[in-house]
């Protein structure tokens, strides 16, 4: 086995044996970001330097018997996370050439542990896009099938865990960009309960919405990394003040007498046969385990990509205002006069599925309409909030599919976008209710493509849902399987 | 039709966007078919639902109100399009 093929785990107890260092450790990763990314384009910017200097430091600390699960461990971050010194666009045009002069607290606790950032990672734009083909800086190829996108907005987390060119990998999750493309690409991605996770020095999207979360090989590591970034943070309002539990120590609990709940409208008609059959087989495996299994009904489902494309983009259309060409970013040249210079350095800085939303958050937010469409938007999102606490009131865990197909081709949607946020379907209400949920691999597709599964959990039920998806890991390979790459 | 392509150049106003002729009659197909689909809220009776604007019910949060460094002039300036002195640089705001 290959450095960069093995997990934050693995590689940690190498680390402290001694028997590679993180420089080792570091070199491999960016040997194989040199020798594939060229044809995944998961990586937006690469930082080559910086990393061997981090991976010294850490290889001084562990030498010095200093060793935290992340030291010298290589990890990729979303190029939404604020890095001191190191470009950080959002997948944006507008943002080509920001250099943050401050890190975000997950990166500052990353760091704090003495982890190795190799690079920043391909995304859609501003996270909008649920393909990755609204960056920038050009579409992720899934390293699965190069034809086919990674999913998004955190495609190129998820497609460098597949492409073995990050140990771990962080992403964001708005309506479901870390779980939909780790479903894409065979591997464990976590979206955290709302306020987990510091949203301090991530560039913001739907503010109600975003949350910070870990991609990675398996679900050990999952539970590792959103042990390293959890926690209250004085400087996000929004972070909530709990204890973060040892989510690894609980990892093993095991699911005999759980109650999982199956949600009747997430299993309907038009479900693809390849999916359906690996929730048909994910769901004995659990009955064969010792969980019972319940029918439970959340209502308000059909409602709820509605809801959150009139949130998301209302929120979207007020946090994007800041990108006007005055203080950071691009500016347009030739303007006249102040407000020109807005609007065409925003014509010219954003790409059309930015402008899309920007437009659809604008009008719904517009004097006329704000209750028409805003307000009763966040009512039904009441309602859908309720569905999830009634669930939970019968069952302790949802077991869902994660996107109604497997990975699709690169272009097949980009013409119609409603199609392409009708395929959000199952990820978006969890967002809108706020509370956690974690996709793990679950099989393939007859053409060889991934299929992921989703645990949803209460609110701050992360450790629940991670050993809920433990017990599958550990009954099942889907996991141990490699891309073509 | 929800959404009319003056509708359309009107929003792009209020929203500082400059459109071509092209994006305006694209982004006024899209959105009158994302305006009809949205539509379906209406079928749901929301009186007396109170709004959601926030997953979690929180109160204010307060910290202590201590003074701390902050970034400093320069590293705020260090991505300025323009900048004159300690200052950004715009073009002219009166016309």
């Amino acid at each position: 086995m290959e450095i960069f093929d093995l997990t934050i785990h693995e590689l940690h107890e190498k680390l402290k044996a001694k028997e590679v260092s993180s420089v080792e450790a570091t070199r491999a990763m960016l040997d194989r970001i040199e020798a594939v990314d060229g044809q995944v384009n998961a990586y937006i910017t690469v930082t080559p330097e910086q990393a061997l200097v981090e991976a010294e430091a850490a290889d001084k600390r562990i030498a010095a018997g200093d060793i935290a699960p992340l030291t010298g461990i290589p990890v990729g971050l979303k190029d939404i996370f604020i890095t001191k010194g190191i470009r950080t666009t959002c997948g944006s045009r507008i943002l080509e050439n920001f250099v943050p002069p401050y890190d975000g607290t997950a990166v500052a606790k990353l760091k704090e542990q003495g982890a190795v950032i190799v690079g920043k990672l391909n995304q859609d734009e501003f996270a909008m896009g649920s393909s990755n083909e609204s960056s920038y800086f050009g579409p992720v190829k899934n390293p699965w099938n190069l034809e086919c996108t990674p999913g998004g907005s955190s495609g190129g987390s998820a497609a460098a865990i597949a492409a073995r060119t990050a140990t771990a990998t962080l992403g964001t999750d708005t309506g479901g960009s870390i779980r939909q493309p780790a479903s894409h690409c065979s591997c464990v991605g976590l979206k955290p309960t709302y306020g987990r996770v510091s949203r301090y020095g991530v560039i913001a999207y739907a503010s109600s919405l975003d949350q910070v979360g870990p991609l990675t090989r398996d679900v050990t590591d999952a539970a590792l990394l959103l042990g390293a970034v959890a926690g209250h943070d004085p400087k996000d309002s929004t972070s909530v003040n709990t204890p973060v539990p040892d989510y690894v120590a609980g990892l093993a609990t095991g699911v005999k007498g759980l109650k999982i709940g199956l949600p009747k409208q997430y299993f309907i008609e038009g479900l693809d046969p390849d999916v359906k059959r690996a929730m048909d087989e994910a769901i004995a495996l659990y009955k064969s385990l010792g969980a019972e299994m319940r029918e439970v009904s959340l209502p308000h489902t059909e409602y709820a990509v509605a809801t959150y494309y009139l949130i998301a983009t209302a929120e979207a259309s007020s946090n994007l205002a800041r990108y006007d060409g005055v203080r950071f970013g691009h500016r347009a040249e030739d303007a006249r006069g102040l407000k020109e210079m807005f609007a065409k350095t925003r014509a010219e800085g954003f790409g059309s599925e930015v402008k899309r939303r920007i437009m659809l958050g604008t009008y719904a937010l517009s004097s006329g309409y704000y209750d028409a469409y805003y307000v009763k938007a966040q009512k039904v999102r009441t309602l859908i909030m309720q569905d999830f606490l009634n669930a939970f009131n019968e069952v302790d865990v949802l077991l869902t599919p994660i996107a109604p197909t497997p990975p699709f081709k690169i272009g097949e949607k980009l013409a119609d976008p409603l199609q392409m946020y009708l395929s959000d379907i199952f990820t978006i209400p969890v967002n809108l209710a706020g509370t956690c949920g974690i996709s793990i691999p679950a099989g393939f597709s007859a053409a060889g493509l991934p299929i992921g599964l989703q645990l949803i959990g209460k609110p701050f039920g992360e450790a629940t849902i991670l050993s809920t998806a433990y017990a599958f890991e550990k009954e099942t390979q889907w996991h141990l399987k490699k891309a073509p790459l | 039709m929800k959404i009319t392509r003056s509708e359309v150049e009107h929003v792009a106003r209020l929203a500082r966007l400059e459109l071509s002729d092209s994006e305006l009659d694209t982004f006024t197909g899209q959105m009158d078919g994302i305006l009809a689909y949205v539509e379906k809220l209406n079928a749901l009776d929301t009186e007396g639902i109170v709004p959601t604007s926030h997953a979690v019910p929180m109160e204010n949060a307060f910290r202590p109100d201590q003074p701390a460094d902050s970034i400093g002039v320069e590293a705020a300036l260090a991505n300025a399009p323009q900048r004159a002195e300690s200052f950004f640089r715009v073009p002219k705001v009166i016309e």
